[in-house]
């Protein structure tokens, strides 16, 4: 990794501990990545990756430990403009519809704030929706899409505030290939544009040449933080509990016939 | 041909009726938006107990049930944040307690009666005073400026709580904010629909309004005319009907949501249709396949 102009780490978790309920679901963990860097975050169902990346924006309250994001506590860190995080796709949609343009705009807010956004904001919103292929759907309602174009919507809305900093909570999951390539696409050109990436995956997938570095997580403890180890997928790693919410469409896969 | 804008009891009610049917829905949808359409009518409950201490203390039971309704309202919004596991209990106990309440003192007081009870439960166009006209003006003014000029934001914190909050906004000053808002509401529309039906209007013209639209914006804007048509119509056919305003008005407002669910189903299918041809059809063509316009020899 290139040293970059800034020596602190955009993102540092040390010795984080949460529990969700009385049950340790994070036991000490480090994770820092640098500027310019992609990480994945990888693991078994319930090995504590959504919990870390959700405790790195402030959303899960750690019991122990500390964030830092651009060298300030997350106390502290205001500067929500520079991240641009992306949720796991919920099915729920909100109770009244909305236009792509509409979600994705939201997005904008962490600049404009409670001010009236301007024509830069406005272009920034059509830059975002465009990167992410959906301008000629723009003002279609999101209900109206399928599980990848949401999750298109998604970026676009986390884009839309042009950070430095992607943080997103398995991208991939229930996408169909053509959306994992505009996906997979889409972050190619965040990445050569300078942007940092921290993302969960449930496997490598279609991203794994742009992954500079993966961790591990399993019962809460970092297992592996290097390379990604190659051609490895959720099949590959320790405490793999063979859960497939896709198996209904999917052929299975056993490695005997393919 | 006019002759209902004669009385002035109806011009105040007229006045009233207007606001209720801009400021309910303007509120509303954002209610709807995350899934709390009942909440009005819980605030509706709380408010009881305000009107009736409006009685007990002979003040204007408008304000001392716009007072007691943000009470409840901040109430429940913090029920929301900490009380998770028994949150729908504590909320029982606050709308039951709050009518009980409210039917308690109205009794105990010297000037309520049980005709004044019904009129603050299902609305009354009679008893809109001036004083109340000045309350109502007011408040709605409140609704307006922060149902429009916040719009954004309470879209963003109603449409995904958890990324509103990465965005830095004050999401808890918002969703506070939110809730005093119905409260006041409740307390706009309590003269003309009542207290019981309030919910109603926040919540069917949205319905009604999302049949036909593909937008929030224009789900918002359709939805106020929609609510501001039927409490218009609503009012003035109970000034030549004698029906109460209240189910009048939310009867029409339904009636609105069947027509159009009815008008958009078509539509519906249209479009479902126009996009399949565009994505789901396989366009290859299958060289030695007949055409249905093929001039088959048999």
């Amino acid at each position: 990794m290139p040293e970059s102009s800034t020596p602190e780490p955009v993102i540092s978790m040390r010795g984080a501990t949460a529990t969700l309920g009385a049950r340790p679901v994070l036991r000490g963990v480090d994770l820092t990545v640098h500027r310019g860097e992609v990480v994945a975050l990888l693991g078994a169902n319930g090995s504590g990756k959504s919990t870390a990346v959700r405790s790195v924006i402030g959303q899960v309250p750690l019991t122990g430990g500390t964030v830092e994001l651009f060298g300030t506590p997350l106390r502290r860190f205001r500067q929500w403009a520079r991240v641009g995080y992306v949720p796991q796709r919920t099915t729920a949609a909100g109770g009244v519809p909305a236009t792509i343009r509409e979600v994705v705009s939201s997005g904008r807010l962490s600049r404009t704030k409670l001010g009236l956004p301007g024509r830069a904001d406005r272009e920034a919103v059509d830059r975002a929706i465009e990167l992410v292929g959906l301008t000629d759907r723009a003002k279609d309602s999101v209900n109206a899409l399928s599980g990848g174009q949401h999750q298109r919507v998604l970026i676009a809305r986390a884009l839309a505030s042009e950070p430095e900093v992607l943080i997103m909570d398995e991208p991939m999951a229930g996408v169909d290939l053509a959306s994992q390539e505009i996906l997979a696409t889409t972050l190619r050109e965040q990445v050569a544009g300078g942007a940092t990436v921290l993302l969960v995956l449930h496997e490598l997938g279609a991203l794994e040449p742009l992954i500079d570095r993966a961790i591990v997580l399993r019962d809460g403890c970092v297992m592996h933080d290097g390379p990604p180890p190659e051609a490895m997928g959720q099949h590959a790693l320790p405490g793999h509990d063979h859960v497939h919410p896709h198996a209904a469409s999917e052929p299975v896969r056993t490695g005997l016939l393919s | 041909m006019l002759e209902f804008l004669n009385p002035p009891f109806m011009q105040r009610a007229l006045i009233a009726a207007v606001l209720v049917g801009i400021t309910a829905p303007a509120i509303g949808i954002y209610l709807v938006q995350r899934r709390q359409a009942l909440m009005g009518d819980g605030i509706g409950h709380v408010a009881m107990t305000g009107v009736g201490l409006g009685f007990l203390l002979s003040t204007n039971p408008v304000w001392m049930a716009t007072l007691v309704a943000v009470a409840g309202s901040v109430v429940m919004e913090l029920i929301r944040w900490y009380g998770r596991t028994r949150g729908d209990i504590a909320l029982a106990m606050l709308f039951y307690g709050g009518m009980a309440g409210g039917v308690m003192l109205i009794n105990l007081s010297d000037t309520g009666s049980n005709a004044n009870l019904t009129s603050f439960l299902f609305g009354s166009l009679s008893t809109v005073s001036e004083e109340d006209v000045t309350a109502i003006v007011v408040l709605a003014a409140f609704v307006v400026l922060v149902t429009v000029g916040l719009r954004r934001q309470l879209f963003a914190v109603s449409q995904d709580e958890e990324f509103a909050r990465v965005t830095g906004l004050p999401v808890r000053v918002l969703n506070l904010l939110v809730a005093v808002t119905a409260a006041v509401t409740v307390t706009v529309a309590m003269r003309v629909v009542g207290l019981l039906l309030v919910s109603a209007l926040m919540v069917v013209p949205v319905a009604a309004a999302q049949q036909i639209s593909k937008s929030f914006k224009v789900t918002f804007v359709l939805a106020v005319v929609i609510g501001t048509a039927v409490t218009l119509a609503g009012t003035v056919t109970s000034y030549y009907q004698d029906v109460p305003p209240g189910a009048t008005i939310v009867l029409l407002a339904i009636g609105a949501f069947v027509v159009l669910t009815a008008l958009a189903t078509p539509l519906a299918r249209r479009r479902a249709r126009g996009s399949m041809r565009e994505a789901e059809r396989c366009t290859l063509e299958v060289p030695a396949a007949r055409r249905a316009k093929d001039d088959v020899q048999v």
